[in-house]
Parts: C-alpha cells; structure tokens; sequence
C-alpha cells in the first residue's frame, strides 16, 4: 500500500520534471521559461521528497529532504528573480537604444 | 528490469557528449556553462559508484567553484565575452599527436592495473583503520597512510594561488549591488559555515573532509565579496598569508612533531607517522587549518584583487 | 524502481541541456542549469536511496547550498562585464 503511494508521488514528481523540461526547451521567452523552471524546482523535487518519505519511513532522513527541498526551493527563486531582472534590464536596453 | 545498466549507460554517454560540446562550443561563456554542467554530472557518475567523498568534492569544487572561477576569469578580459577562436590545422597536429600519445599512456597504465583482489592493499589497510586515528577510511588514507600525498596537494593549491598572482590580468569594474542578492547571501551565509563545519568533522567518521568544508567557505566568501558585502581581499593583508600558509605550516610542524615523538636512535627517521594516543587530535587540526587555507586560497583565486601590485 | 525514476530524470536533463547548448544569450543557459542543478538534486536522493548511501543527501545538500551562489555570481560578473 505504501509502495504504491511511494510510486505514485514519484511518478507525480517525474512529470513535473518533464514539464518543466519540456516548457524551457519549447516556451518562446526567456520570462516564459523561467516559469518552467520554477515548476520543476518546486512541484517536482517536492513529489519526489514526499514519495521517497513514504517509501522509506526514517523521520530524520525525511527532515533532511525537507531541508534540501526548502533549500532548492529558495534558491531556485533568488536565482529565477536575478535573472529575470537581469533579462528585464537587457530587454529595456534593447528597446530604448537612445538612453 | 536493469536500470541500473540504463542509468550507468545514460550518464557515460552524457559524459562523453559533454565533454565534447564543452571543447566544440563556439562561444566561451557557453563552453564554460557546459563545463559546470560536465562537473554536476560527474557528481552524479561519483555518487552512483558509491564514492560519496568524491562526490561531495566534485559537487563544491568542480561544479560550483571552478564555475564562478572560469567566469570571473571569462570577465575579465579586455575584449568582449565572446571572442571567436580560429586556429590553423598546422598548428593542430602536434596538439593531436599529444592527446594520442597521452590517450595511449593513459589506456596502458589502465591496463596494467591489477583486477584480482589478491593485489588488493585495501584489506591491510582495512585491518589499521584501528590504529588511524579516524573511523573512516577514506580520511584515513588521505591524512595518516598517504598523508604525504596530502601534503603535496596543499602545496600545489598553494603554488596555483602564487602562480595566478603572477599573470597581468586587468582588474575587473565596479559592482553594482542588488538587494535581493544581498539579503540572500547574509541569509546563507551562516548555513553555508555551518554545513562546513559540519562537513569537516564528519570526515572522521563518514564522507566529508577538509577540501570539501574548505570549498563551501570559499563559496561563501565569494558570494559575499561579490556583493561588496566583504572588503577587497588582497595578498598584502597579513592575517590572509597568515590563513593561506596555515595549512601547509601545520602539516609539516606535525610532521616534524611526529619525528621527535618517534625518535629512536639508530633507527629510520619516521616523518608523517602519527602516533596513536595523539592521531586523532593531530588530524583534526591539520584538518581545521587546511579548511581554512583551501577556503582562502579558493576564494582569492576567484575574487582576489592586486592593487598592491600596481601601488 | 528507483534506479527507473532516476534514468527518467536523467533523460529530462538530458532535454535541459539542449538549452544550454542553444540558447541564444547567456540568461537562458543560466536558467537550464537551474533546471540541472535540481535534478540532480532529484537524482542523488533516488540514489541515496537506492545505493542506501545517507552521505549522497549531504551531495544533495551542498549542491542546494551552491546552486543559490553560482547564478548569482555569474549574474554579478555579466553586470561587471557591461560597465566596462
């Protein structure tokens, strides 16, 4: 029972993963595919955090996850918000070339 | 249902196509992008051989380190970010006969390597594990059985440092700072030690060790000079001699305590051999001071500045 | 199952990487390796798991702790770069 639940949360993470790959190979703006990245970075390493806690049941390896999940997760948004001010500033420059 | 062979296969092929698109990229900020992804996927190559400290090395030190250090090498160069290389094919051949001499040297000593256990020294090593000073035995090798070995690497990190004081490159501009970035690094800042720390006193019972606590802290400090939340780090200082030479000094002091304490006469100088009350209080320090070398000689190899140079 | 999951994130990074190679600036090789960084992330837990290594959740933990940092200071120097 607890395996198929593992499974299932694994199986859901894998498909965030593959969203979010598939959104910054085919999304047309830099903008657009930071927004893929950030579902891969949340939803996807989450569902695999949570199938692995359900599959191996130790609290303190689960909090550990839980630790790097949150880690990722803050990262993940710090680095997505530079660069997409950093991609907001370089498209600005492009399309004011008289500044 | 094998994944592991598809696992293993993936990530060889992955290798291989990398490191080939890292060498055959066009532009030098894209190949430098390539080459940190090389060292994440290296990480991963380690971690499913089962060599967790390899693993934790490559991931601080080569994926995310030696990154930032090709791309604040990449800007400070005089011209743009993307120069175009062109090299004739003449000037190729002697480079390609090297890299096939090289490839066959390197396929013979492999070959030459012995499979069978019996050749093995890991089980003599495995029966002194008791007698290191430390419970694991990686540390073990790298700071009692082959400590020279270690020795030598400090030295050799050290002399990269003197080296890349020694080439003329053009100081880098003046940052422009963004809040966010600033808050982020104050925020991990006292993870990033903290996992350090934690990452080198693990080493004497589980995968950890000083070059990997000594990459973590270099990442820190980075980060914070690169938002001019740290004063400029330069060579004139001297607590940063002082840090950078620790290393190196206090391998040898106790290697020169290690041959007063085994003095025998009419026997052989016994130089890097600890003695056992005293091995795991000695490693722990030559670990301690080795962290804190290789963490300021990493984060000056990236961020340091000459001013001195040009008073 | 374990070993399946992480060959099929593998191959997801596999795409990813596609974008490194193409994308036209450096902004967008940036986000792939964020897209690269978490799933290796996602692929040392399965293998923590799958080789019962704990210390491959210390990788996963460092690689966290410096996927925040290289953006950051790579972003820090493309700003450096253009004052010049």
């Amino acid at each position: 029972m607890m395996a198929w639940l593992g499974a299932v949360l694994l199986i859901l993470g894998l498909l965030f993963f593959l969203a979010g790959s598939l959104g910054v190979l085919r999304f047309p703006d830099v903008f657009c595919r930071l927004h893929a990245v950030t579902k891969a970075d949340t939803l996807g390493l989450g569902f695999i955090v949570l199938g692995l806690g359900v599959l191996q049941q130790d609290w303190q390896r689960f909090l550990l996850m839980l630790l790097i999940w949150g880690l990722v997760m803050l990262s993940g948004t710090i680095s997505c918000q530079l660069l997409g001010q950093y991609g907001r500033e370089q498209t600005t420059d492009q399309e004011e070339p008289a500044e | 249902m094998s994944g592991d062979f598809w696992f293993d296969a993936l990530l060889g092929v992955l290798l291989l196509v990398l490191a080939l698109a890292t060498i055959l990229a066009r532009q030098l900020a894209a190949a430098v992008m390539l080459y940190v992804v090389f060292g994440l996927m290296l990480a991963l190559a380690w971690a499913r051989l089962g060599a967790a400290d390899l693993a934790l090395a490559e991931a601080a030190i080569g994926a995310g380190l030696t990154g930032a250090l090709l791309f604040s090498a990449l800007a400070r160069q005089p011209k743009s970010i993307t120069p175009p290389v062109r090299i004739s094919r003449m000037e190729l051949l002697p480079a390609l006969v090297l890299c096939i001499a090289m490839s066959a040297v390197l396929g013979w000593t492999l070959w030459q390597l012995p499979l069978q256990p019996a050749h093995s020294q890991l089980p003599a090593a495995l029966e002194q594990l008791g007698s290191s000073g430390t419970e694991h035995l990686v540390t073990a090798v790298l700071l009692n059985f082959r400590a020279w070995d270690t020795l030598l690497e400090l030295l050799v990190l050290l002399l990269a440092l003197l080296g890349s004081r020694l080439v003329a490159a053009p100081e880098p501009a003046a940052l422009q700072h963004w809040p966010l970035a600033r808050q982020w690094s104050i925020r991990l800042l006292p993870l990033l030690v903290l996992v350090a720390f934690f990452v080198l006193w693990r080493g004497a019972t589980a995968p950890g060790g000083a070059f990997q606590a000594g990459a973590l802290l270099a990442a820190a400090l980075v980060v914070l000079r690169l938002n001019g939340q740290l004063p400029a780090l330069r060579f004139d200082m001297w607590w940063v001699r002082a840090l950078i030479l620790a290393g190196v000094l206090a391998f040898l002091l106790a290697g020169l305590l290690s041959v007063w304490l085994n003095w025998q006469p009419e026997q052989a100088v016994q130089w890097l051999r600890w003695p056992l009350p005293l091995a795991k209080g000695l490693i722990l320090l030559i670990e301690l001071c080795a962290t804190l070398a290789i963490g300021l000689t990493l984060t000056l190899l990236v961020v340091g500045e000459r001013k001195e140079l040009t008073a | 199952m374990l070993m399946a999951m992480a060959v099929a994130i593998l191959l997801t990074v596999l795409l990813g990487l596609w974008r490194v190679w193409r994308g036209p600036d450096l902004v967008n090789r940036l986000l792939a390796i964020q897209l690269l960084g978490s799933g290796g992330v996602a692929i040392l837990l399965l293998l923590s798991q799958a080789l019962a290594q704990p210390a491959l959740l210390e990788v996963a933990l460092i690689i966290a702790l410096l996927a925040a940092v290289v953006p950051a200071a790579f972003v820090q120097r493309l700003k450096q770069e253009q004052r010049k």
